[in-house]
């Protein structure tokens, strides 16, 4: 019996040690990529936020009513200028994909700041600069400064601009915030 | 053959507790609790803030874990792909306890996790604004194991549900040299700086119901060498 308790010791000893190092603990869910070839050879992606179910929160001392319920967003002077947003991103097919951060604010040293992270779970983040004035047909345009996981190593930009919904449908959003990224790899141009 | 099948199923469970206990108390995945960066020469910048969630601005995951969403009514991140991220806007603070700024951090369950090498990692990003300085990105791979070690599982072993106690340690892992982060700045006087980073943890109570009850974070960004401040090499 003392030979069969020892084999099954061994054996308990084995079967965690391969459950440990081969049961993966993290197993993230992953969408499709839904990226399309652009013709100087790079890459784009589309995403987009609905608003306003998409929206997470909006700090801005500017506003009366605070996003989400019951936030208390900092009363100080530095902070008078800054609109902080979190949001839910979305791909093409309208799934949820990642979270993002905008930040908006002017002051004295900085200058007139907006700016955008896109976070992908599983994929990585970007870090984006925009153009605080829109062009034509509303567009903006920033620079992708940095990005992690597999953007790391990408150069490119992001087209942000607001499309209002036009369908007419009663549970239809407001509109939608339209993210284009165009990437190239290191080194090459846009 | 029911007494064999007995002491077979309990040599399994015994090996199996001596494996994971193996692992628990292996000294070996113990993480350096020094920063790279408080023993260099270059000039750092601190901003702390509480990693509590019912501290922060807003703190938002997928509601089913027990460190609940605040406000209570912010909207969840419950869908497959985010399910596994949390988000949560806070208010920074400098080394005096004066309002230093904003940061928005973005956290998700790294698959790059393993166990058996003392590795719990998570993939975190920071949007920071800085009044009247400019704005920050930051990238980390960041290793839990310690405190889940040394704080999580003896609440959960604890007969009030609860750990206290004075724990600090460096949870930056990476992705750069000596485990350090990646902080790249955007504007003002950070613009197109590039720089290292860490981020510890100084807990004091942690609650199985709560998460942790009372903590301090710190973010440590190595501030780059300003004109003649450069040093020359010697011949």
């Amino acid at each position: 019996m003392i030979k069969t308790f020892i084999f099954g010791l061994v054996l308990g000893i084995a079967g965690a040690a391969v459950a440990v190092a081969y049961v993966p603990v993290v197993d993230q869910h992953r969408e499709a990529s839904i990226i399309a070839v652009t013709p100087n050879g790079g890459n784009s992606e589309t995403f987009h936020i609905n608003i306003p179910m998409d929206r997470i929160m909006v700090g801005s001392p500017a506003r009366r009513q605070p996003l989400p319920v019951g936030l208390q967003w900092p009363v100080d002077d530095g902070l008078a200028n800054l609109r902080s947003e979190l949001f839910k991103v979305r791909n093409q097919r309208d799934a949820v994909i990642g979270v993002a951060s905008r930040m908006a604010s002017k002051d004295d040293v900085a200058g007139e700041v907006l700016e955008w992270v896109l976070h992908f779970p599983a994929r990585g983040s970007m870090y984006i600069s925009m153009q605080s004035n829109a062009g034509e047909g509303g567009h903006r345009v920033g620079r992708i400064r940095t990005g992690s996981g597999e953007f790391e190593g990408y150069q490119g930009s992001l087209t942000e601009r607001w499309v209002a919904d036009t369908s007419g449908s009663e549970d239809a959003p407001a509109g939608r915030i339209e993210l284009v990224s165009r990437f190239v790899g290191a080194g090459e141009e846009l | 053959m029911i007494r064999h099948l007995i002491a077979l199923l309990l040599g399994i469970v015994a090996g199996a507790a001596a494996f994971l206990a193996l692992l628990y108390f292996n000294p070996f995945t113990s993480q350096n609790n020094l920063s790279p960066l408080s023993v260099g020469s270059n000039e750092v910048m601190n901003l702390t803030f509480s990693p509590v969630a019912s501290d922060s601005l807003v703190y938002t995951n997928n509601g089913e874990t027990r460190i609940k969403p605040h406000p209570e009514k912010v909207l969840q991140l419950w869908e497959a792909s985010v399910r596994r991220t949390a988000a949560a806007a806070t208010v920074l603070y400098d080394s005096r306890g004066g309002m230093a700024g904003v940061g928005v951090k973005f956290s998700s369950d790294s698959e790059a996790t393993r166990l058996m090498n003392g590795e719990a990692m998570v993939e975190s990003v920071w949007h920071i604004y800085l009044p009247g300085r400019g704005t920050l990105f930051v990238e980390q791979n960041e290793n839990y194991w310690s405190y889940l070690r040394e704080i999580v599982i003896p609440a959960y072993w604890s007969s009030v549900d609860s750990w206290k106690g004075n724990w600090h340690g460096t949870i930056t892992a990476g992705p750069g040299v000596l485990g350090l982060g990646r902080v790249v700045g955007g504007s003002g006087e950070f613009a197109d700086f590039e720089s290292s980073v860490t981020e510890s943890i100084t807990a004091r109570a942690y609650s199985v119901a709560h998460g942790p009850v009372a903590a301090d974070s710190n973010l440590t960004i190595e501030l780059p060498l300003r004109v003649g401040q450069e040093v020359v090499a010697e011949d």
